[in-house]
């Protein structure tokens, strides 16, 4: 039996794993990376319209800073987000971007003087300050009050991986490419590593580790529809479910982007509203100032999604020959804007849908996105239930995101959660008592586990097929588990994936080999998606309210009377067909911000107890300490203790100069 | 979404396979026949061959939107991303083969990750800072922004290999560094944020392996499926390194 020996395994090389090691090497600590493809072919590539953190060099940015950040996060989230979480990540992301632009991020920079922009479909002229020539730019994107998402070009997620790669590969942090973690080794208490196989070779080894990081991104293809690149399949997720221990915290929220192209549900940015492009009908109406008249398209994502599909159901889509869809104007933007600023986007429906958008209107509709749920872990990134297990990025719930997540805050979540978990998993390393003891005899047993699940598929002589299981979840998930849900709906759907796990224990290969096998990867890969998918549905039919991304067409109203809480998710036995949930309710008495209007979307709500309480007291410290926002904040919410020592101190800006 | 179908064109697909992992395993041209579908990408139709006809053929898709660089394959001869490439602008018969240059790891994937993990050792593609100790609660660094823009121009690259694919030097000069690199170099060479200097640079690529080597074909250029300025980029650099080499 192969094994391999670390201080740190992480389980991941997008953005967060990468900078996750680069911390951890960096407080002297061995790390490895695994990765099912190269680096900086992971996911947080594609991310396009940018990362926010409020700088607030630009004119429409002025007077932005964490206060401000902090408040869009959580309403936002519709109060799902754990408000400690969200402060210690709106107090590092000025740090982050600016670490990025010394490793080597080209940053679009700020033009002092005049420049015309589009605002609510008009020409504007805004006047950029002179000290801020040459600092780092912002755009705006939805849910936020001021312009704070800094971008390269619409490429923003393609230049952050390239620079912190990079990075890794400077502070020489080995990256195993082509190697996929199967299972977690751990004992019910801690987490030892985990069990790998070379997808080359099929070879299967054992990595064991002081400290273990899942980093491995989202779970969007257990839809569908989906703007997610195909190895984003929620391996990680169900590497932590399937332990048992450690939880998967609200995986009933997920986000649909409102412009995934039609129909092949590739991406195109944010920064297209946010940069001035509307949204219009079949008629050419542009319809979402009749919904939204505060924030028309720049309202929140599940807010504009569920606003189009009400729209279509209104009859008001165009008709292809592919279905239903509504259009993306950006012709108003220009040709230089479109061939500077959104040339991905140009290149995109170029390729795909020869369109050019310059002249052209783009075919969209919402497509799966984001996942909000994940591994859940404390405010330092472990997970409170197996020690050493840590979790940062998309695959964690470390919970800034609630039940929906702003454009822009996850590439920035990416690399300030590997900022502070880095310096977690670098105490933990450093504790004495967490010298890894390794009982040898577990490490060999989940290793012959897991080959011996794999023979099964090869020996057993199964009829199942293995895609066609793939695709009736993810038919499933996308027509049942979506936008708009209903009570019937999600028992249909958690029946039938229930049917379809018990189907995919009985998948057979037609090309039987252990190496180099892609039928074999959809096999043992359906099985734990299966699960994944099963967090999901399960979780929103239970939940029966609506918040943030999760929609009850039966429950249309937020509860917070009776749902202010976090939905936890474990998988107790093997032979289980349904995730055990339990709830972690949300202390109102402890909450910065207490429940309340969003700003967009519906008004209607029912409170907390304990809302009208807080609410008071909130208001009467803040206007204690009217004029010294960072008073008042640290008497609202005291949370810097939880930031390691390194990430701690202000931001200066222009307006805020030290 | 499965309309009628109507009369669609029957394409076939001739696939060079090859299992170097398999023993008695032998390259060579397989046929598969496949009804185009309106819009269908070669992402499309090769996952569909897989899922019906033979799940075995092994292939690299990621993004599946042109901005990864997994899939970079030959095809109908030319190195090109298969995942934006569209069967339409194909005749019926399209031929598919993995990247030359690059170790095969089956059928059309071959390892360009390894690959470029060497040159990023090799050639140390990252910025290289003096001062260690920055303090990032400080406002940032100003930058002119049409620099900034001129560093991301050269930052698009996405390491699919279709440029060392289309190279005439790479193909017989296994240490030669590729467009891909040379283009690094330059991005480097661009940004005031990397301490080193033409010294440095000249250390690293002024030799037959780097920047000499080229040959001027344009192959790079022309397949670059980023329109990177690939040719005008090394002719720059050499300038640059033949005055470095010349002052000693
Ligand atoms: C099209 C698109 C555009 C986006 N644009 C933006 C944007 O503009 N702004 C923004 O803030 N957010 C954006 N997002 C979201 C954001 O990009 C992602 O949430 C984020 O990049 C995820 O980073 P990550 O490091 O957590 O995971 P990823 O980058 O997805 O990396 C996951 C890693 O885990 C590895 N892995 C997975 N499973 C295993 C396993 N079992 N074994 C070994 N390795 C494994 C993979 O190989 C990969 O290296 C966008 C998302 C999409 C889909």
């Amino acid at each position: 039996m192969k094994i391999v020996h670390t201080d740190v395994l992480v389980i991941g090389g997008g953005l967060a794993g990468l900078r996750l090691a680069i911390g951890a090497k960096r407080r002297g600590h061995d790390a490895i990376i695994l990765s099912l493809v190269p680096a900086k072919r992971s996911h947080s590539k594609a991310a396009q319209g940018g990362m926010q953190a409020s700088l607030g060099n630009v004119a429409k940015g002025q007077g932005d800073n964490e206060d401000v950040h902090f408040e869009d996060t959580v309403r936002g989230s519709d109060w799902g987000a754990d408000q400690e979480v969200v402060r210690m990540f709106v107090n590092t992301a000025p740090k982050a971007v600016r670490e990025l632009a010394a490793w080597g991020v080209p940053w679009s920079r700020v033009r002092k003087g005049d420049r015309t922009v589009i605002i609510n479909g008009q020409k504007v002229t805004i006047t950029e300050r002179d000290e801020a020539q040459g600092l780092v730019a912002q755009r705006d994107f939805g849910g936020t009050k001021k312009w704070r998402t800094c971008y390269a070009a619409d490429g923003t997620g393609h230049a952050m991986i390239n620079a912190v790669a990079d990075q890794a590969i400077a502070d020489s942090i080995p990256v195993h490419e082509r190697m996929e973690a199967l299972a977690l080794i751990h004992d019910g208490n801690r987490c030892y590593g985990a069990v790998v196989r070379d997808l080359i070779t099929g070879e299967v080894s054992a990595y064991v580790a002081t400290a273990t990081a899942v980093c491995t991104g989202g779970a969007g293809r257990v839809y569908r529809t989906t703007t997610n690149a195909v190895i984003c399949e929620g391996i990680g997720h169900a590497l932590a479910l399937e332990t048992g221990a450690s939880a998967l915290g609200n995986m009933e929220a997920i986000q649909f982007h409102p412009t995934g192209i039609f129909p092949a549900g590739i991406l195109v940015t944010e920064g297209c509203r946010g940069d001035g492009g509307l949204l219009k009908d079949v008629d050419g109406h542009r319809f979402m100032p009749d919904y939204e008249p505060e924030k028309k398209e720049l309202a929140s994502r599940d807010v504009v999604s569920r606003r189009m599909e009400e729209h279509i159901k209104k009859g008001k889509g165009h008709q292809s020959r592919f279905g239903t869809h509504l259009w993306l104007d950006i012709t108003l933007l220009g040709e230089k804007h479109i061939h500077t600023n959104l040339r991905e986007v140009w290149d995109i429906c170029h390729y795909f849908l020869g369109v050019d958008p310059v002249k052209e209107m783009i075919p969209v509709r919402p497509a799966q996105h984001y996942t909000m749920g994940g591994v859940r872990t404390d405010a330092s990134g472990q997970s409170p239930t197996l020690k050493g297990l840590f979790s940062a990025g998309e695959a964690s719930c470390w919970d800034m995101h609630g039940f929906n997540r702003l454009g822009g805050n996850s590439v920035a979540e990416t690399v300030v959660a590997g900022m502070i978990v880095g310096e977690s998993v670098a105490d933990y390393c450093d504790a004495i008592a967490n010298a890894p003891t390794v009982p040898m005899g577990l490490v060999r047993e989940f290793v012959e586990r897991e080959q011996a699940k794999l023979a099964q598929f090869t020996k057993a002589g199964g009829k199942e097929d293995a895609s066609v299981i793939k695709g009736e979840m993810q038919d499933l998930m996308t027509a049942k588990v979506g936008i708009f849900r209903t009570g019937a709906d999600l028992e249909e759907a958690v029946d039938k994936l229930q049917k379809l796990l018990v189907r995919s224990r009985a998948i057979g290969l037609r090309s039987p080999t252990l190496g180099a096998n892609p039928e074999l990867v959809t096999a043992y890969r359906v099985q734990r998606m299966l699960k994944v998918a099963l967090t999901v549905a399960y979780g929103a039919a239970v939940r029966t309210e609506s918040r943030g991304a999760h929609f009850r067409e039966d429950h249309p109203r937020r509860n917070d009377a009776e749902w202010l809480k976090r939905t936890l998710a474990t998988w107790k036995g093997e032979s289980d067909t349904l995730p055990t949930l339990a709830y972690e309710p949300l202390d109102v008495g402890r909450m910065e911000l207490p429940p309340g209007w969003r700003g967009y979307g519906a008004k209607d709500y029912l409170d907390h107890p304990d809302t009208p309480a807080r609410q008071q007291a909130v208001e009467a410290i803040r206007a204690q300490h009217a004029n010294d926002r960072f008073a008042m904040q640290a008497a609202l919410m005291p949370y810097e203790h939880l930031l390691p020592p390194v990430l701690r101190g202000r931001n200066e800006r222009i307006d805020e100069k030290f | 979404m499965a309309s009628a179908p109507q009369s669609h064109r029957k394409l076939r697909f001739h696939i060079l396979r090859y299992n170097p992992a398999k023993a008695d395993d032998e390259p060579r041209i397989q046929t598969y026949e496949l009804e185009e579908a309106p819009g269908m990408t070669l992402f499309i139709a090769l996952t569909e061959i897989r899922e019906k006809q033979d799940p075995s053929l092994q292939f690299d898709f990621v993004c599946r939107a042109g901005i990864c660089g997994s899939c970079g394959m030959m095809i109908n001869g030319r190195p090109s991303l298969a995942c934006r490439s569209v069967t339409q602008s194909f005749p019926d018969d399209i031929w598919l083969a993995p990247l030359p240059v690059f170790e095969l790891i089956g059928d059309l994937s071959v390892n360009t990750g390894k690959w470029m993990r060497g040159m990023s050792e090799k050639l140390e593609t990252w910025v290289h800072m003096k001062q260690e100790e920055l303090d990032f609660k400080r406002i940032e660094a100003p930058m002119d922004p049409a620099l900034a823009e001129e560093i991301y121009e050269l930052d698009r690259c996405i390491e699919c290999g279709c440029c060392v694919a289309g190279c005439g030097t790479a193909r017989m000069r296994e240490d030669f560094v590729g467009a891909v690199a040379l283009n690094k170099i330059a991005r480097f060479r661009l940004d005031p944020r990397d301490d080193r200097t033409d010294e440095d640079f000249y250390e690293l690529v002024g030799d037959d392996n780097g920047v000499f080597g080229c040959m001027s074909l344009l192959g790079c250029h022309d397949v670059c499926p980023k329109q990177l300025p690939l040719q005008t980029q090394i002719a720059f650099l050499r300038r640059k390194m033949v005055a470095q080499g010349t002052k000693g």
